[in-house]
């Protein structure tokens, strides 16, 4: 049995600058988002109890390729990675029909992991419409993977409580950033990983070559106005006066 | 199919999406319906709240596999004539938006933190890179799920009660059984409403520390807050104190951030405050642009002293 980490390669949020209130994300390096590498750091530790691979799967544009190096030195066995330059904007539900596509043709998954909500676009729907689209049982935000034979048994940590649900296999499930810290590799280890196995589909390969009706229209994208004083404060007394202004008699 | 459903299992949110649910359904001419899956309370409450209701039975309320849920949410779509499905934006909510509007075909927006109506047209305003936008978006298809955010609109008070009409569905065999339900540390406070907050970041080195922040948090006349690891991680607070993209979104007129990096994922959650102090030794880390007033220091130095400052109240 195979465990498949659905990754999405995204721009480091941390280097994306605003200009003219849009962002500008021409240069801004790609990388896996960080509860996907989390996901992947809990695939790695099931290593003992599934004797399977773990495959990252991804759909991307023509820079996923060398994105996914870093996920194959964090522990992935092998990459099966979508690529096709329409896949940048690509709505949720389309990608959605590529993920379960690719899914289908991995064969023999489990377990199938995505992260709680994508860095960029956070909108934690991709994982619900593939478990959908595949008719398999999901559980969302889960902090903790227990595999026990057929089942999968998994603790959901909801606003207000956590449940532990079991199902059979194979599962789709969502997982928060606490459920493992995402491994950091060495620079050796990322040159190592070019040479695990990859499998690349493009979108004629999984038969969803077509033109596909976008289902959310994208309107308008602005950082919000907000200026600061950015006033820099010399001493533990300034700031005492700042707080004692702000304080209600 | 100009009429609205809406869901949630939680009574506050349910209420709040009453409000929603007449918004949307007076700017498209339609009416309203609130769906309950088993819940004969959630019904009553419901109809309290003037909506008008369809009951679904089931053996667990909520039920654990959100495919019944979204099984039970197609049929009284379909029953109600609704286009608009509205849900909240909490976990579960986000888990049965994805997998209903897939089973509907349909476009849907989560994390809804605005909406508008103009010309027959509902745009979703939401959070996108990490909270450095904001992406003003549509749904193209026939009918549309929207999962608001918590707080968005205001809970709908009591009203001329509603009717409770039942309808009998068959929901789909679970395939998700529920083991066991453990209820998580949380606090009474809501930090969305606090006038004070003083963060407390991963540059808080010590537990013990945590006193010192509390101490100047309720001199102040605030409440504690904090970043994500803080509570996820480190698990020194409630998580329902997590300000930002997964946590709240808070509006005080005064925050204090100590050891905050100040991240963009941290950042939409607190850029709506008044007046914005931070403490932090390193004077590159975002938080020192987006703050009004900046410390550069190490906290282990300047905390205890800053905390002498208040009375031990
Ligand atoms: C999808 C997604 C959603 C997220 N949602 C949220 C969210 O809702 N809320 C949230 O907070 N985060 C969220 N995060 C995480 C976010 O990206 C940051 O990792 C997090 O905010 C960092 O927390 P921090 O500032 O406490 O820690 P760090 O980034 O580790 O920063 C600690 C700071 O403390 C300073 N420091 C260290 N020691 C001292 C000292 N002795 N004295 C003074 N200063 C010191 C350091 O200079 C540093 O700036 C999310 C991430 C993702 C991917
Ligand atoms: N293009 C993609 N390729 C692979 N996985 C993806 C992609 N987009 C989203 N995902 C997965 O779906 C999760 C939720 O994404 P989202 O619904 O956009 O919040 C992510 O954390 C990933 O695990």
């Amino acid at each position: 049995m195979n465990i498949v980490i659905a990754m999405k390669q995204v721009p480091d949020l941390q280097q994306v600058r605003i200009r003219d209130r849009r962002p500008v994300l021409e240069g801004v390096p790609l990388l896996m988002g960080d509860i996907d590498r989390s996901a992947l750091a809990a695939a790695v530790a099931l290593q003992d109890v599934v004797a399977g691979k773990r495959i990252v799967l991804s759909a991307g544009d023509e820079n996923l390729e060398d994105t996914v190096k870093e996920a194959l030195a964090a522990g992935a066995d092998e990459a099966a990675l979508v690529i096709d330059n329409r896949l940048r904007d690509a709505d949720s539900a389309f990608i959605a029909k590529v993920l379960a596509e690719a899914v289908r043709r991995i064969g023999d998954v489990g377990l199938l992991l995505f992260g709680e909500g994508s860095a960029d676009n956070y909108s934690g729907q991709v994982m619900s419409r593939v478990a959908a689209i595949l008719g398999w049982p999901q559980a969302g935000y889960v902090r903790e993977i227990r595999l026990e034979g057929g089942k999968a048994v998994l603790t959901r940590s909801l606003e207000d409580c956590e449940e532990v649900v079991e199902a059979d296999l194979p599962v789709v499930a969502s997982v928060v950033s606490e459920i493992a810290q995402p491994v950091t590799p060495s620079v050796t280890a990322i040159l190592r990983a070019g040479r695990k196995p990859k499998t690349v589909w493009g979108l004629s390969d999984l038969g969803l070559e077509g033109p596909q009706p976008k289902v959310v229209e994208n309107l308008e994208q602005l950082a919000p106005l907000g200026e600061r004083k950015g006033i820099v404060l010399k001493s533990l007394e300034d700031l005492l006066a700042v707080l004692r202004a702000k304080e209600k008699p | 199919m100009k009429n609205v459903l809406i869901y949630s299992e939680r009574l506050e949110l349910a209420a709040e999406l009453v409000s929603a649910g007449r918004f949307v359904a007076s700017a498209a001419g339609g009416s309203l319906r609130a769906l309950s899956v088993g819940d004969a309370d959630l019904a009553g409450f419901l109809a309290s709240r003037g909506a008008d209701v369809l009951e679904i039975r089931s053996a667990e309320q909520p039920p654990a596999d959100p495919a019944q849920i979204a099984q039970a949410l197609r049929v009284a779509a379909e029953s109600a004539g609704a286009g608009v499905i509205l849900l909240a934006s909490n976990r579960r909510g986000k888990e049965i938006a994805g997998r209903l509007a897939q089973e509907l075909g349909a476009g849907c927006l989560t994390d809804v933190g605005r909406l508008e109506a103009a010309e027959g047209r509902i745009t979703g305003v939401r959070n996108a890179l990490g909270g450095a936008t904001e992406v003003f978006q549509a749904v193209t298809t026939e009918r549309q799920v929207l999962a608001l955010r918590p707080g968005v609109f205001a809970a709908a008070p009591e009203a001329a009660p509603g009717a409770v009409q039942f309808l009998d569905v068959p929901l789909p065999e679970p395939k998700i059984r529920l083991r066991e339900t453990r209820a998580k540390a949380g606090d009474a406070v809501d930090i969305g409403r606090a006038e004070v907050l003083v963060v407390v970041g991963q540059g808080l080195a010590d537990r013990e520390d945590l006193a010192l922040a509390e101490r100047i948090a309720r001199a102040l006349g605030g409440e504690v807050a904090c970043t994500k690891p803080v509570a996820t991680d480190r698990r020194w607070l409630a998580e329902d104190r997590i300000v930002g993209l997964s946590g709240k979104t808070c509006r005080p007129a005064l925050a204090l951030l100590l050891g905050v990096s100040g991240q963009v994922q941290f950042s939409v959650g607190i850029r709506d405050a008044g007046t914005i102090a931070a403490i932090n030794r390193d004077d590159q880390a975002p938080v020192a642009s987006l703050s009004d007033y900046f410390l550069q220091a190490d906290l282990k130095a300047v905390l205890p002293d800053l905390a002498g400052r208040f009375p031990d109240t």
